[in-house]
């Protein structure tokens, strides 16, 4: 079929997909090695990292990559190699057996369809550590692989009480991709965290169908104003387009991802973003000890408030935030610390269901198969 | 139902979909298809940006946004018109020619504020009930793209450029007996469709959106080439194609809000579903306004 293809193009046609392979090359293997100290020895570590997008995105790549560098000023004999635009396809096992062609002993998966590809070559090379940002590892796993993620609902749920004491209408907007568990448990969370200030909030939630499009961004957030709703947040990889169309609409924002307070100065509220870098430095410290299997990191590792250092914390306020609304997020945060759960019962589902009654709370695996919108959500789940 | 809210939504999300079905229109009333509209709108986007934030002035970037939408449609027209390879092939690897530019190019702008184009309220006619905010609360690209389509509806029958240009996609013999070079009308029209193309991504990304990101225009610029026999090649129904989708777009939004019962999934796949629709019902009669030369290419053979 392939060669029916070049045939039609003939061969200047040919050529010109040649250049535009090579070109998707040069954009894609953006390959570098960032940090190498000279001084270093062979028992030093290599570590590898794979992003699916590039390195500067604002958002999900962005701040894996930052938390990278976070933990190399930790090690600074260890030698660092970074790979962008890593599609989630076969391409990555290329590029990982690459990164341990070239001594990685280390390797971070970092987006969530790198999990099968980062599995097979941990498979291959027994005696290299692969772990994987945000996927769920079968029992019984590899003795050199593991998974690991954060707890985000957690300062969505805070967010979620400082949105619930902004809002007159008593609506919050949601603009999200698609029904997956991690969305549908932010959206809940957001949800919850605003009636335990205000039991009446409802959230109003709009689907794109997509990580990022700017143009059904801009579209979706007018028709969230439209119904009145006076918060906007989102679950979207590019997340400028929203801000602004809410601070221009004279609404509030929640941001995700990253801290966006300059595009919004009025309306910014708060949001959650990510902190890696103690949880990367953590594994690699583990790694470098030769302690790895039988670890917490050899299977599925999940850090939230109660557990440690959680990887996702909430961003600044801002100026319109009370010290009020404060100190209630002071307390729910206080909560999960102690072991509390932003969906401890009761926790009504859409139909009215109870799906964890009074005195009850999900346990992560249960928070990461979260198929349901709860009880004041206006949205469809498929 | 907010039907005001819905119609603002088709014609300020629409524009960036009218340059380039204008475009279309252009270069295929002359004879040639260009796929390569995705590449021209996503270089005019990017163009626009980064120019806009390296100059702080946006009207700037705009003019980069048309240049380099022109220059992508300047590369179809060269290797189609002067090296004589397929029109449908070479218009798709100039698509991703640009995708592929724009993502190398495009990532130091990525999330970075650019001076934006903001909304000028018509003096007066804003006011207007219902009409204001539907027609008259945009920015000044908007109301240029409507100016366009009726400039080019204008040209493509009044001016002696527009009789060219039809019979370049019509009859280029004739043409060649009166002493025109047919390959040279259309290398003009080509680029000229480009320059819409562009100044759509500019658009898109100065005014409506704001922003620039990798692969941005997420598909529109192969809308407006269905756009464009829906439209039946004509600038004034390209109006109505437009808006079309990108009312469907609000409209399929807009019942999530308020809380409809139908899947988003469903919801999602709806503009593309209008658009499949409506061209399965009038292709066969509108296919009949299809310039001669058009049959050529899809028939396989050189224009």
């Amino acid at each position: 079929m392939l060669a029916t293809f070049f045939r039609a193009l003939g061969w200047r046609g040919a050529l010109g997909a040649a250049g535009v392979v090579a070109l998707a090359g040069v954009a894609i293997s953006a390959w570098s090695d960032v940090q190498s100290d000279p001084g270093a020895d062979d028992g030093k570590l290599t570590i590898g990292f794979i992003y699916v997008g590039p390195k500067d995105d604002f958002g999900y790549n962005q701040a894996a990559y930052e938390g990278s560098l976070a933990m190399a000023s930790s090690f600074p004999g260890a030698t660092l190699l970074q790979a962008e635009n890593v599609p989630e396809t076969a391409e990555s096992e290329t590029v990982m057996e690459g990164m341990i062609d070239d001594g990685a002993d280390l390797i971070f998966a970092t987006s969530y369809g790198h999990f099968e590809f980062a599995q097979h070559v941990a498979e291959r090379h027994p005696d290299v550590v692969v772990v994987h940002q945000g996927g769920l590892e079968e029992a019984p796993g590899l003795p050199n692989f593991g998974t690991y993620f954060g707890t985000v609902y957690e300062p969505v749920y805070t967010a979620g009480i400082v949105a619930g004491s902004a809002s007159e209408s008593g609506k919050l907007g949601y603009v999200y991709a698609f029904p997956i568990p991690q969305t549908l448990a932010n959206i809940n969370a957001f949800t919850l965290g605003a009636q335990s200030v205000n039991p009446d909030i409802e959230t109003v939630t709009v689907a794109t169908g997509s990580w990022c499009d700017p143009s059904l961004q801009a579209q979706a957030a007018q028709s969230l104003i439209d119904q009145g709703v006076d918060v906007i947040t989102q679950h979207q990889d590019c997340t400028k387009t929203i801000v602004e169309a809410a601070e221009e609409a004279g609404v509030f924002s929640v941001g995700y991802h990253a801290s966006t307070q300059s595009l919004a100065p009025h309306g910014w509220l708060t949001g959650s973003e990510w902190n890696w870098g103690p949880l990367y430095t953590d594994i690699v410290g583990t790694v470098a000890d030769g302690d790895f299997t039988n670890s917490d990191y050899d299977g599925n590792y999940r850090v939230g408030l109660q557990t440690g250092t959680n990887p996702f914390v909430q961003s600044d306020y801002g100026t319109s935030v009370s010290s009020s609304t404060e100190s209630l997020v002071e307390e729910a945060r206080e909560r999960f610390v102690e072991g509390g759960s932003p969906f401890a019962g009761p926790v009504l589902s859409q139909d009215g269901d109870t799906v964890w009654a009074d005195g009850e709370q999900p346990s992560y695996d249960e928070v990461e198969t979260m198929d349901f919108m709860v009880a004041g959500v206006i949205g469809q789940t498929g | 139902m907010n039907v005001e809210s819905i119609l603002a939504g088709a014609v300020a999300g629409g524009t960036s979909i009218l340059y380039p079905t204008l475009g279309e229109v252009i270069a295929e009333r002359s004879g040639v298809v260009n796929l390569g509209t995705e590449g021209s709108m996503l270089c005019g986007a990017l163009a626009a940006y980064a120019v806009g934030i390296e100059t702080g002035n946006p009207w700037l970037g705009v003019l980069a946004g048309l240049v380099a939408g022109a220059l992508m449609a300047m590369v179809h027209a060269y290797v189609v018109l002067a090296r004589g390879a397929n029109q449908l092939a070479t218009g798709l690897v100039v698509s991703f020619l640009g995708l592929g530019l724009t993502s190398l190019f495009g990532q130091d702008y990525v999330g970075r504020g650019v001076e934006a184009l903001t909304d000028w309220d018509v003096p007066l006619l804003s006011e207007l009930p219902f009409l204001g905010r539907v027609l008259f609360q945009h920015d000044p690209l908007t109301y240029l793209s409507i100016v366009a389509a009726f400039a080019a509806w204008w040209a493509l029958r009044r001016t002696r450029a527009g009789v060219r240009l039809r019979a370049a996609g019509e009859r280029p013999e004739v043409l060649s007996t009166f002493g025109t070079s047919p390959v040279r009308v259309r290398f003009l029209a080509v680029t000229c469709g480009g320059a819409l193309a562009g100044l759509g991504g500019a658009q898109l990304a100065t005014a409506f959106t704001r922003n620039w990101s990798e692969g941005m225009t997420a598909g529109r610029g192969y809308i407006a080439v269905g756009l464009t026999i829906f439209a039946a090649w004509d600038p004034l129904r390209a109006i109505a194609g437009a808006y079309l989708f990108s009312g469907a777009e609000a409209l399929q939004l807009q019942l999530q809000a308020e809380g409809t019962s139908l899947s988003p999934f469903l919801l999602q796949a709806f503009p593309y579903v209008v658009v499949i629709l409506v061209l399965a019902l009038l292709s066969s009669r509108r296919l009949g306004a299809a310039p001669e030369a058009l049959s050529r290419v899809f028939e396989g053979r050189a224009a």
